[in-house]
């Protein structure tokens, strides 16, 4: 089964970790990430740009709508991400566990729909 | 359906359908076939008489109808591996057709039941369906909640299960401590559910006892080693063997010392004792084996006045290293209160008043009163059941506050 592991921090929280802490953080995602490729359960992933980047963009009545910021106001906001293959939900979770980030904030655990029947 | 039947159900169901879901990868399949397979045996064991091991019967029967329901899935294009764990079904279906040779799947039944990623009500609704045989309408009233709102919850699981992909495993040695966790604390609510039903229709409601003990039985014979299992059946048990001396005539509650010990239930005390010793044998006890030997105390005591107050203290001391609650320290107090002398519990009490988390906790209040009441101080007395009676919700306790309010206001 694939796993859409999303990763959700408190960015402002996170500007307030020491740069040590912070640099040992950007290592442990390097390892994370060399892991699961060794393990062949990669299948894609990737950082994201601060929150403060992002645009929002509807579509109603044929008439598009572009806002500046994330979709709605939260307090944790997605950081990143990764997709898995795993074999059932409890492997994705042991996975998930192991991304630095759930020390800090929280993973979304979301299967991926299977398209094929 | 015929009582006969009836019995077979709940006896067997988990079981049967513990197996069934191994066998076929899904809880929906699974439990039609079983309905069926009960409801072929309402229509023709009439008829053609009792089978000589009607369980074996009904678990063949059900593997038969789910094979020829899958078929007819199958044929719209299920996956390869699905047709492939079909085949091998149908190839070992006809050489064991006995329930004592069906392999016992209820450990992976009740671990993947309370998994985390369920939310606890679903937990428990999903875990009394499927180990106990209750259907929806029974657990709704138990809980009492609509019907269609158990309903839903139930489905909701079940799909979550299949869409996330939660797997029917017994969970790996390392995750295995906080499952087996999660696991007592839906058996423990089941319990206390059923043990605290003063409204609604108390006859099923006080049925989640009884069955919260069946859980923790099956569980402590699939697990023997785990002692935390033993002291939480022990618990049960033993809460469970006051029943009929719970409550007077009037609905109201009896407190423990006023209680008519002859009439407690004290086979189920005998087998509570032994677990309670077994559990503390296996390993070094858990909050359940503790607070389990606490209610051994009570239960061993053959009047209220033998009770061996300072035994429970030195539990509670012990539960206290390991749960550092505000309610434990409190029955704390109370218990050195009556091995050493109000006083000694009145300066405790006084610590947690101090540190204002039970402030609305009228037992706070209550127990603070008594210990003053029999130290002679009667106003001091009059005003804690004053502040407990600020923050009683329960009439019953309501009047018992009252009562005594009115008692040391005559002093």
């Amino acid at each position: 089964m694939e796993y859409a592991l999303l990763i959700y921090g408190n960015e402002t929280e996170a500007a307030k970790i020491p740069p040590a802490e912070s640099q040992a953080m950007f290592q442990g995602y390097m390892e994370f990430t060399k892991w699961l490729e060794g393990s062949g359960k990669m299948r894609g992933g990737r950082p994201l740009e601060k929150v403060s980047s992002a645009t929002t963009v509807r579509v109603r009545n044929g008439k598009t709508t572009t806002t500046d910021g994330p979709f709605a106001e939260t307090k944790e906001h997605l950081g990143g991400f990764y997709l898995v293959e795993a074999k059932d939900l409890d492997e994705a979770i042991a996975i998930a566990a192991k991304i630095p980030g759930a020390k800090y904030g929280c993973i979304e655990v979301r299967p991926i729909q299977n398209l094929n029947m | 359906m015929d009582s006969a039947i009836a019995s077979l159900y709940r006896e067997h169901y988990g079981r049967i359908l513990a197996a069934l879901i191994r066998a076929l990868g899904s809880f929906e399949l699974a439990e039609d076939a079983l309905a069926d397979a009960f409801a072929a045996a309402v229509e023709q064991w009439p008829r053609e008489g009792t089978p000589r091991n009607p369980a074996g019967w009904i678990a063949a029967t059900a593997r038969h109808k789910a094979i020829d329901k899958a078929r007819r899935q199958s044929w719209f294009g299920a996956r390869r591996d699905e047709i492939q764990r079909l085949i091998e079904f149908e190839m070992s279906a006809d050489a064991n057709d006995d329930t004592d040779s069906l392999p016992d799947e209820r450990l992976r039944l009740i671990f993947t039941c309370c998994h985390p990623a369920i939310n606890r009500d679903a937990q428990v609704a999903l875990s009394l369906r499927t180990l106990c045989g209750l259907t929806t309408e029974e657990i709704a009233r138990a809980f009492i909640t609509p019907a269609s709102t158990m309903a839903q919850r139930i489905v909701r699981a079940q799909r979550k299960i299949r869409t996330a992909g939660i797997p029917y495993e017994v969970p790996s040695n390392e995750a295995l401590p906080e499952r087996l966790e999660s696991v007592m604390a839906v058996i423990y609510l089941v319990f206390n559910e059923g043990y605290f039903a003063s409204s609604g229709d108390t006859v099923v409601r006080k049925e989640l006892c009884a069955e919260a003990i069946r859980l923790a039985r099956i569980l402590v014979t699939l697990m023997p080693q785990e002692s935390e299992l033993r002291g939480l059946l022990a618990l049960m048990l033993l809460h469970d063997s006051r029943r009929d001396t719970r409550t007077d005539t009037n609905g109201d509650m009896v407190l423990l010392e006023d209680q008519d010990r002859r009439r407690w239930d004290h086979r189920q005390i005998g087998d509570g004792l032994a677990l309670v010793k077994e559990a503390f044998t296996i390993h070094s006890p858990g909050p359940y084996a503790i607070q389990a030997a606490i209610g051994a105390e009570h239960a061993r005591a053959r009047r209220a006045e033998d009770t061996d107050w300072a035994r429970i203290a030195q539990l509670y001391a012990m539960l206290l290293e390991i749960q550092q609650t505000p309610i434990i320290a409190l029955n704390y107090a109370v218990a050195i209160a009556m091995a050493y002398g109000p006083g000694r519990g009145l300066a405790l009490i006084e610590d947690l008043e101090a540190s204002g988390d039970l402030e609305d906790y009228y037992l706070m209040w209550s127990a603070k009163a008594e210990l003053l009441r029999r130290m002679g101080n009667f106003s001091a007395a009059a005003s804690s059941y004053r502040r407990a009676l600020t923050v009683v919700s329960n009439t019953a306790d309501r009047r018992f506050l009252t009562r005594r309010l009115r008692e040391v206001e005559a002093r």
